[in-house]
């Protein structure tokens, strides 16, 4: 009875996920079509769940309340039913399948092999970093946990973190991309393995020693997208988030350019300095 | 107080504590250690589970570094797994089996004792390790090099403890699978036997299959680290993946190693108080057969994120949603055992019925996670933590709970509290809920697992799901107390201890005698516990 009342609750939830938002109880729908894509299966086949819940946990409750000895109930005796049987291996093929052929539309929009990239941006995991290489325009840099979130997140620093902009979810240098680009991302580690992910572009991807994973995004509005490491790398895996400044491909260029200016900045440097 | 165990003559109990309980090679006192042991490490992995949601009660870093947490959540999971729910299931087989075929004992009761005696040890070993130079394994359960290879030299200790409870484990299912096979009693064929014994059967042979495989990861890990091999390192031309592939192939089929028997355990409890013959027993036992089946082809699920070729991805994808289909047959026919019933809700049947509908909570969010497109989001947040506790706690770990209700008047001899027994139940339920239902909404807003501090955003959910969570332990040291209670006295249990209760072992008196079916029974229709299916 509960778990029904919770479900209603939920789905009611859902369905003002406007007013929510700010409690974070539901997927976003992204900046991207890949993160679209998520949002849109994941809406889908939440519903249809909620949809079979409702039916078959209100036979049960219904059978729970009809059904009791105390009211009197004679119990029946059959023991089965071959059509009830194929009706139910039957139906839930049909519904599995109506699931499986957007999941196989989506699947092949997202592994579709592109040829043409107009920024390359190599992403190598490293305990507990992000350096990305923007592999065309000869920029690196390392990206790190920014440094008032690393102070108030040691072991009984007492501070609060409630006090901290973005605690956890800062770094000091983000990654700039252009929005409306096809960006192709080249995804490595150095040691052991991350995930980079981005919940607003849609998808995490491991970064494995050795192996080079790829991935793609096309980012449809400017705005700062943050995320963080997905796969556990150690003790400071919470520690190593990723942020991302998409900006207007102008604003990209003259990013670019200053950077390859000034070389101190960002520039990836000897990674013993922080802790 | 054993004045009714007399029936078949004689009650030899060994008499010393070592001979009875070290020495022993009878499958109800093994049965019993099982289950005891198998309480202790619940306890235990319990008490690691909140130190995890004290840290994570609120934002910032207040307790325990982080290099210990990660040990804390890899240990929490490897002693639920291997030292709580595994050995309550063999406990329960090593009580049940036997007298619901009809058999005097295991078929290797020398053996049995081995099995069991293994697990002490190993568990000793494995949380020795906490306390060793570098500390516990700290890479998660799943132990993925590189990661788990950086760990000091204790690393060693908690290896060979998983390939000493793998051997346990094998041992145990080689008993199951003799003692099925070659003890029933005359007249006790396959499809005459109870639910819980055919799953078991099923169980077994996935433990005898994957239990290698898994003793083959981690040796390959071990020499990965101390013995310069390459299996896992790129740069001596191995592959970290390729031990993620070894895992999971173990690893699902453990998944369903710990649900199985759980399906078993519901089959007997929802006819017993429906007073109804469960709904398909042959769809249920084909329904099994298939998971068992399916759950060998599946295991690349765990791994979408790796970077799979499309043509894989959507295999894994496909294989996983077939499993949704011998699943709902289990819950239709679940539905349908209580459908027109005359149903009575004593504790065990709260639990069972908690266990179908959670279960299939965490069934739907298992499906969500299959879909592969929706699972690059889902993957490695506290969305799947919510889904596997859904599956193993009011699962796996809900089963465990009502087959002990449902059986401790025939272990005991004494009914235990009901009224404590249904405070449990909803304390327990409602805690679990206020657990792990807010996780589904951290996963979704993009709070990733095993990490112990987090952004402000997730504050207010985990506070809530730390308080369920305080709440459950509490219940469970509950359960502690009316199991400890019902030991030590109660209202005298009769033989058939539940009005519907059908099946052999509730024709032998409460408590069972020490030695039971010396002679096969004869095997009568009303004695069978499915009887419907006797065409």
């Amino acid at each position: 009875m509960k778990n029904l009342k919770m479900m209603a609750a939920l789905g009611l939830l859902l369905a003002s996920t406007g007013a929510w938002a700010e409690y974070g109880l539901n997927m976003t729908p992204g900046v991207t079509e890949f993160s679209q894509i998520a949002y849109g299966l994941h809406m889908k086949i939440l519903w249809i769940c909620v949809a079979i819940g409702v039916l078959v946990f209100g036979v049960m409750i219904y059978s729970m309340i009809a059904h009791r000895k105390s009211k009197g109930a004679q119990p029946a005796q059959f023991s089965h039913s071959t059509t009830a049987e194929i009706v139910w291996t039957i139906i839930p093929i049909l519904i599995l399948v109506y699931m499986a052929y957007p999941a196989t539309k989506a699947l092949i929009t997202m592994e579709a092999p592109r040829d043409k990239a107009d920024l390359i941006v190599k992403v190598t995991g490293f305990q507990w970093r992000w350096r990305y290489d923007y592999l065309n325009e000869d920029v690196s840099f390392i990206s790190s946990l920014d440094a008032e979130s690393n102070r108030v997140r040691q072991l009984k620093s007492g501070e609060d973190p409630s006090q901290v902009k973005d605690y956890l979810l800062n770094v000091d240098h983000p990654l700039v991309l252009p929005v409306g680009k096809q960006v192709k991302f080249l995804l490595t580690a150095d040691d052991v393995i991350h995930s980079w992910w981005v919940p607003a572009l849609g998808w995490k991807r491991d970064a494995i020693p050795g192996f080079v994973n790829e991935a793609w995004t096309k980012i449809e509005k400017p705005g700062i997208y943050r995320g963080q490491c997905a796969e556990l790398c150690g003790r400071d895996h919470g520690f190593m988030p990723i942020v991302i400044k998409a900006v207007t491909p102008e604003e990209f260029e003259a990013w670019v350019a200053e950077q390859k200016k000034s070389a101190v900045a960002g520039r990836v440097q000897p990674i013993a300095d922080q802790s | 107080m054993s004045s009714v165990a007399h029936a078949e003559g004689h009650d030899h109990k060994p008499e010393g504590f070592l001979d009875r309980w070290l020495f022993t090679t009878n499958h109800k006192d093994i049965g019993t250690l099982y289950l005891v042991f198998s309480l202790t490490m619940f306890i235990i992995g319990g008490a690691m589970a909140m130190v995890i949601r004290a840290e994570l009660f609120m934002p910032g870093m207040q307790l325990v570094d982080p290099a210990f947490f990660n040990q804390m959540t890899t240990m929490h999971a490897l002693i639920m797994v291997f030292g709580a729910v595994m050995p309550a299931f063999v406990g329960l087989a090593n009580w049940m089996i036997p007298m619901m075929v009809g058999a005097p004992d295991m078929a290797l009761p020398r053996m049995n004792n081995w099995s069991f005696w293994i697990l002490p040890f190993a568990f000793t070993m494995l949380l020795s390790t906490l306390f060793m130079d570098g500390g516990a394994p700290a890479a998660g359960w799943t132990l993925y090099p590189p990661l788990v290879l950086q760990g000091g030299n204790s690393f060693a200790f908690a290896i060979f403890a998983v390939h000493l409870l793998g051997i346990s484990s094998i041992m145990g299912a080689i008993n199951i699978i003799a003692t099925i096979l070659n003890m029933r009693a005359p007249g006790m064929n396959l499809l005459n036997m109870p639910l819980f014994v055919w799953t078991w059967l099923i169980t077994a042979f996935l433990l005898i299959a994957v239990m290698p495989v898994l003793a083959g990861g981690v040796t390959m890990l071990l020499t990965d680290k101390f013995f310069g091999t390459s299996f896992f390192n790129a740069a001596g031309g191995g592959d970290p993946v390729m031990y993620q592939h070894i895992f999971w192939f173990f690893g699902h089929p453990e998944v369903y190693i710990m649900i199985l028997p759980a399906f078993g355990v519901v089959s007997e409890i929802l006819p017993t108080f429906s007073r109804k013959p469960l709904f398909g027993y042959t769809s249920m036992v084909y329904a099994s057969a298939s998971i068992a089946f399916l759950s060998f082809i599946v295991w690349s699920h765990h791994m979408f994120t790796v970077g799979m070729p499309l043509g894989g991805e959507l295999f894994f994808m496909y294989a996983t949603m077939v499993i949704a289909v011998p699943t709902g047959v289990k819950i239709f026919n679940w539905v349908a055992t209580m459908w027109k019933g005359a149903m009575t809700f004593e504790t065990p049947m709260l639990f069972a019925v908690g266990f179908v509908i959670m279960f299939t909570i965490g069934g739907f969010s298992g499906l969500m996670l299959a879909i592969a497109p929706a699972d690059f989001q889902y993957h490695d947040t506290y969305f799947v933590v919510a889904h596997f506790h859904y599956v193993l706690v009011t699962g796996a770990v809900y089963a465990i709970m009502a087959g002990v209700y449902y059986w401790l008047p025939k272990w005991t001899g004494h009914m235990y509290d009901e009224r404590l027994g249904k405070i449990h139940f909803w304390w327990s339920t409602i805690a679990v809920n206020v657990l792990f239902f807010p996780q589904h909404f951290l996963g979704l807003a993009g709070m990733p697992r095993r990490i112990p501090d987090y952004s402000v955003q997730f504050a207010e959910f985990n506070m809530i799901s730390s308080i369920g969570g305080f709440a459950f332990g509490l219940a469970q040291i509950f359960f502690v107390y009316i199991v400890w209670k019902t030991v030590k006295g109660g209202k005298p249990a009769e033989a058939r201890a539940w009005e519907g209760a059908k099946g052999l072992e509730w024709t032998v008196p409460s408590p069972a005698p020490h030695h039971t079916f010396e002679t096969p029974p004869e095997i009568k229709p009303d004695m069978i516990a499915h009887p419907s299916n006797a065409h």
